[in-house]
């Protein structure tokens, strides 16, 4: 049951994200019938599997959304604005209702009751809330044909009388149509007590006459039974509708099916024209329960006999439907145990390839033909497994929704979110370590970005502000955008707060660019007070040190009056690179290929000298920072001739241009990450290490960090990242 | 003999929870995720019951009871309705597809299968 509970909520999840994508299509105007079912069978599965577990809370209000939902399916109510506004409030309400369930929490309701409360005024007809359905947490069993008539169960009695009881059944053709069968209610009914079968053959023609579909024995059943009129019932219960049926017990007459039909439509005001059979045992209890259930009202009749007659035709076209993908579920383990075994077969492959080089085998062997294919293969099944990790963007861009409501209520703005690019993939572990500091600069861009109403109405733009979310792919990687059209970087304020701070001297020129950037710097933060939104002691240092922990940069560009642009660039995956091998000191050092702008064989002429140590090398009309990689790291002591080695120039997350230089350039690869951290400790300027096709470990530079750890001044301090400080 | 019962449902923790109730009870499971897969499964095997739910993706319950009665093979295999849906209309929409009867949702295996053995033969 355990692991039931445990598909549930996994499936609650799925739904959630269903539902929330389909009531943003909706509320951009696609409410064709499949986007708006789509919402309804999601909420609706919610509703359905919480029954099962008696999660109480989450019944009711999933029932409620789920009611005023229907009321969309039917037509009755029109996705306007302020209906979609409400329902997306709904959609947030489940969803925390679906957490608190799944840790066992209860909600106050008081939480949640205005929102279930405007929910509930959406089904409301002309103030008048519309009947519910009853919901019933007791399974029950409801027979056909009558339309909400409860059936009260006969009270307990405690002797068991023997009653008597003569039936009459003639069963319809629709009986045997719809897969009933005399015999098995005949033995259903012979399981209650002592019973006498007759069985009336009059009406049976002659054989040449008989339909086979026909229906033409009607039956006389004397029951002696414990049981009571609701059990004997119980037993007709799938026939109803399909066979005359009359009940009498213990010599007490009952009336027909038929005259019972007409009696209630009489009383309700129809009629008697409807195909309306009636279930009830007795008469006391039909004429009880019109009195006794309200819900039986004549609309609801009328709505009951002519089914779905108003309801609009499905959509066939369903242009904007979403499509629904056949998928396997496979846990995550399985699915890293492959790549790392890829992984393994990509180093042994490499391996193969250098025993084959080393060997002097023709090109034109078989051997060498053969390793081709299989470094083909080999490569071409690295990135399959590396696609199953490979998740989109969607449940996370439809996250960041929600906390644009959340922060825009709480600060009195109105703002849309815009997303594109949903299905843009990227890496499982990507995904997950992006919500956090994407959650962090939706907050920025809503709280801090967009201008409040009365502001940007002064400013002569629309009431409601926007932010877009975009992600796409480009050149290998996963490039993701805030934007706003809000206010823009107040780059006046931005630069007095940082002297005021210390982080940058009085006098300091720094050009829009490096201004915007001190938004990057730890402890950096222009509110004025410390609002409950975005001051939550996380800085926008911290949004780039996650972000650049996933080997990714981050870039900020503003203009003012016009909004800012927050811009992310991430790699796909985070279990290969593409690196240029390089050879420092005799160690193979893989550089990181996103990072090199370009390499340079420089000339004695370029080389520099800045103050005691220093260098800095001229390429073309700009001086950029030396780093000499052998010194840097340790492996020799005396810096080498840039005229016998190699430079790299590389920028790093920062948009800083240095080079690095190097012996010599090896290749340009495809490399397997292996953690440092896990398997041996963190190394300044090295992120991570790969296995060689020789079998020999190569370091991956960290680029990023042994620029700071070499050149940067205070202003780009907040670099100084992954280091273990 | 065991008999056979393919359940039609869309949600995975229904499927998982009928999956239990009825092979405990010594059954034989058919599972489909939809109208359009119920048919399918239909298409390799023949079942003694069919329990199906309603509201569905692609084919729903009432597509899939309509279809199973049009083919002459499952014309006589009885098909249980479960569904949260307790609306009377489409009590009487599905009983004209050809639904054999119907169980609301919460179940209680107990109940559900003594529906199936009720209609089983």
């Amino acid at each position: 049951m355990a692991a039931i509970r445990q598909t549930f909520f996994q499936e609650c999840e799925e739904q959630l994200s269903e539902m929330e994508m389909g009531l943003l299509a909706m509320d951009e105007g696609r409410t064709d019938s499949e986007t708006v079912n789509a919402v309804f069978r999601a909420v609706h599965s919610i509703k359905g599997g919480a029954g099962a577990f008696k999660l109480t809370q989450l019944v009711q209000f999933a029932h409620t959304f789920e009611t005023a939902l229907d009321h969309v399916r039917s037509g009755k109510l029109a996705p306007a604005p302020e209906v979609m506004k409400i329902m997306l409030r709904a959609a947030d309400v489940l969803a925390d209702l679906v957490e608190a369930s799944r840790d066992g929490r209860e909600i106050n309701e008081a939480s949640y009751e205005a929102v279930a409360t405007d929910v509930k005024g959406l089904t409301l007809v002309d103030g008048q809330e519309e009947v519910e359905e009853p919901i019933d947490f007791q399974p029950t069993v409801i027979d056909f044909g009558l339309p909400e008539i409860s059936i009260e169960p006969t009270p307990e009695i405690t002797e068991a009388p023997s009653h008597q009881y003569h039936i009459n059944f003639t069963p319809h053709p629709e009986l045997y149509a719809n897969a009933n069968e005399t015999v098995l209610v005949l033995r259903e009914l012979n399981r209650l007590g002592t019973m006498e079968a007759v069985c009336d053959a009059s009406t049976l023609p002659s054989l040449e006459d008989i339909d086979p579909n026909g229906a033409y024995f009607s039956w006389s059943i004397r029951l002696t039974s414990e049981h009571d009129t609701a059990d004997v019932r119980e037993v007709f219960e799938f026939v109803e509708g399909e066979a005359d049926l009359s009940i009498d017990s213990d010599g007490q007459a009952e009336v027909s099916d038929a005259d019972v039909a007409a009696l209630l439509a009489m009383a309700l005001g129809n009629s008697p024209a409807t195909e309306m059979v009636a279930s009830e045992t007795s008469t006391e209890a039909n004429v009880a329960a019109n009195q006794d259930a309200p819900e039986a009202t004549p609309s609801e009749i009328q709505a009951a006999i002519t089914p779905s007659a108003e309801a609009p035709k499905q959509d066939t076209k369903a242009a904007a439907a979403i499509p629904t993908q056949t998928t396997i579920r496979v846990e995550f383990d399985r699915v890293d145990r492959l790549i790392n075994l890829v992984g393994e077969l990509v180093i042994n492959q490499a391996m193969l390839s250098q025993r084959v080089i080393e060997a002097n085998f023709a090109g034109s062997s078989s051997v060498v033909i053969g390793l081709e294919e299989l470094e083909q293969l080999t490569r071409e099944i690295q990135e399959s497994v590396m696609a199953i990790r490979a998740q989109p963007v969607k449940p996370l861009f439809q996250r960041m929704s929600r906390i644009v409501r959340e922060v825009a209520d709480a600060t009195g703005k109105e703002v849309r979110l815009k997303t594109e690019g949903e299905a843009t993939e990227v890496d499982k572990t990507v995904v997950e370590r992006l919500a956090e500091p994407l959650t962090h600069m939706i907050r920025n861009a809503v709280d801090h970005g967009i201008e409040s109403p009365e502001a940007r109405a002064a400013a002569g733009k629309p009431a409601e502000g926007n932010v877009r979310l975009t992600a796409a792919h480009r050149s290998g990687r996963i490039v993701i955008e805030i934007s706003d059209d809000g206010a823009g970087i107040n780059r006046q304020k931005v630069r007095a707060s940082a002297i005021k701070k210390g982080l940058i001297a009085a006098d300091a020129q720094l050009s829009d660019s490096d201004i915007d950037n001190l938004l990057f710097l730890p402890g950096f933060s222009t509110a004025s007070t410390i609002s409950s939104i975005s001051g939550r002691g996380v800085g926008m240092d911290v949004v780039k040190r996650s972000i650049q922990a996933l080997g990714g940069r981050i870039s900020i560009s503003s203009r003012p009056g016009l909004g800012s642009t927050f811009s992310m660039s991430l790699p796909l995956t985070l279990a290969v690179l593409d690196g240029m091998a390089v050879s420092v000191a005799g160690q193979t050092l893989v550089v990181p290929l996103t990072a090199i702008v370009e390499t340079l064989k420089p000339k004695k002429a370029d080389i520099h000298a800045l103050g005691a140590e220093g260098r800095v090398m001229s390429i073309r009309d700009t001086f950029v920072p030396l780093i000499d990689v052998g010194t840097e790291l340790g492996f020799r002591n005396t810096a080498t001739q840039p005229e016998n080695s190699v430079a790299i120039l590389v920028e790093t997350g920062g948009g800083a241009r240095n080079a690095l230089l190097v012996d010599s350039i090896q290749d340009q690869r495809q490399v397997v990450i292996k953690s440092l951290e896990a398997n041996y400790g963190t190394v300044a300027g090295i992120a991570a290490a790969t296995i060689l096709g020789d079998g020999r470990v190569a370091l991956i530079l960290d680029v990023d960090a042994l620029v700071t750890g070499s050149f940067e001044d205070s202003l780009s301090g907040e670099l100084r990242y992954g280091t273990g400080d | 003999m065991t008999q056979t019962i393919l359940t039609v449902d869309d949600s995975r923790t229904m499927r998982d929870m009928l999956r239990m109730a009825l092979a405990e009870a010594g059954f034989n499971v058919l599972q489909a995720v939809d109208g359009v897969d119920g048919l399918e499964v239909l298409q390799r095997s023949t079942p003694d019951v069919i329990v199906t739910d309603i509201n569905m993706p692609k084919m729903d319950g009432f597509g899939l009871i309509e279809a199973v009665r049009q083919d002459s093979r499952y014309r006589k295999v009885p098909i249980l309705v479960l569904t949260t849906e307790s609306d009377s209309a489409k009590k009487l929409r599905a009983k004209e597809a050809g639904a054999t009867g119907w169980i609301v949702k919460p179940f209680e295996p107990t109940k559900l299968i003594a529906a199936i053995r009720r209609v089983a033969a």
